[in-house]
């Protein structure tokens, strides 16, 4: 039980001055995945994915390498932004919090994990 | 966490039934939310049998001839009975609108009746929209000005301008849209929620008022403004036919623009 006005509550904290750059990117984001998508797509159909020296020479030409590298971190970078909107949207306190931490501990280790796989094709083979 | 399944004391029983009166010919099944803050009981769901043969077309007509005639315990707001004062909002048939433009002949089978969805419900078809207004206060939903007004007259605007603020302004705070959102159910403490973004949004077209800048600071927040996701219940909801989410929408897109 509290006696602070609505008016009070509703208030707050203030405005954070927040969420526009996260809207931002979230878009900007989706715009870059659907255009390397697509060159993924096209990618992938032409190679044997049988073959691991097929996908390695592919991936060692350059354009490739770095188109894949951006793909992962830009896709890990969308999936966080979506995820942590989930978690604000149905978690409250601390649970919020320690979610959004969990999250973005958990996909910078995705995208570290698939750069690092990238690169070792790239350049071993 | 976010509640999927209401507490217990606030599932919903089966209630009491009525039937029409005698020999009545053309009579329509109304299954109407009850809860009595005194009985200390759940709520439930009571029928009413209503004779449209001697009953006005339209839901509230129907909910007054309950009130009148057959329960008078029935709760619900009603003023202007033309779909201007925004009172008698509720959940009809699975959708949130007035009951005063709502015919009962829209509504196949029988009429199911509950509050607004996700409120507190202080009696039967009553919620409690203290949030909802606070929410609207917050947002100063007033004409501000640094230039102070012509000594010989009103501060004028063009037709066009005055166009912009037709739309906006014409929403009746009845809380059919914000009542429907799911952002709102889950965040409501701190989301502001469709019909209140609209209202501030009012203001942003509005060519007399200079606080666009501290307005568009108030808004800017992750919860304030940011939890519309574009779900697009406000807008089929809305019983004067407006489209909040559009509003939403353009403030979101006045705020990128001022950063680029």
């Amino acid at each position: 039980m509290s006696l602070r006005t609505p008016l009070g509550r509703v208030l707050g904290l203030g405005s954070s001055g927040g969420g526009t750059g996260h809207w931002w990117s979230q878009r900007v984001t989706a715009v870059a995945l659907a255009l390397l998508g697509i060159w993924f797509v096209f990618a992938l159909l032409s190679l044997d994915l049988s073959s691991r020296a097929d996908v390695s020479g592919w991936l060692s030409r350059p354009l490739n390498a770095v188109l894949m590298v951006i793909l992962l971190g830009v896709a890990a970078y969308h999936s966080l932004l979506g995820t942590e909107v989930v978690v604000e949207d149905y978690t409250r306190g601390s649970a919020r919090v320690l979610g959004r931490v969990a999250l973005q501990f958990a996909h910078v280790v995705v995208a570290g994990v698939g750069i690092f796989a990238v690169l070792k094709l790239a350049f071993g083979g | 966490m976010a509640q999927f399944r209401l507490p217990a004391n606030s599932r919903i029983r089966p209630g009491k039934a009525w039937s029409a009166a005698e020999g009545a010919k053309r009579t329509k099944r109304f299954v109407v939310y009850r809860y009595d803050p005194d009985g200390g009981g759940n709520p439930s769901l009571d029928t009413y049998e209503v004779d449209l043969d001697h009953c006005g077309p339209m839901v509230l007509d129907a909910l007054i001839k309950i009130k009148n005639e057959i329960d008078p315990g029935l709760t619900f707001r009603r003023s202007c009975r033309e779909g201007i004062c925004g009172s008698c909002a509720m959940n009809i048939d699975g959708t949130n609108t007035l009951a005063c433009t709502k015919a009962i002949d829209e509504v196949k089978g029988e009429v199911k009746i509950y509050p607004l969805p996700h409120m507190p419900v202080i009696k039967d078809l009553v919620p409690d929209l203290t949030n909802f207004y606070a929410q609207y206060a917050s947002i100063k939903p007033w004409l501000q000005t640094r230039t102070p007004a012509p000594p010989d007259r009103e501060r004028l605007q063009t037709k066009e301008d005055q166009e912009k603020i037709n739309e906006p302004s014409a929403c009746i705070l009845c809380a059919c849209c914000s009542t429907s959102c799911p952002s709102y159910w889950w965040n409501g403490d701190r989301y502001l929620g469709p019909a209140v973004l609209m209202a501030a949004y009012r203001w942003f077209v509005d060519s007399r008022d200079e606080a666009t800048g501290e307005r568009l600071d108030e808004l800017e927040d992750p919860f304030r403004l940011y939890r519309c996701h574009t779900i697009m219940n406000c807008t089929r909801t809305c019983p004067k036919g407006l489209n909040p989410a559009k509003a939403i929408a353009e403030t979101k897109k006045l705020l990128a623009e001022r950063q680029h």
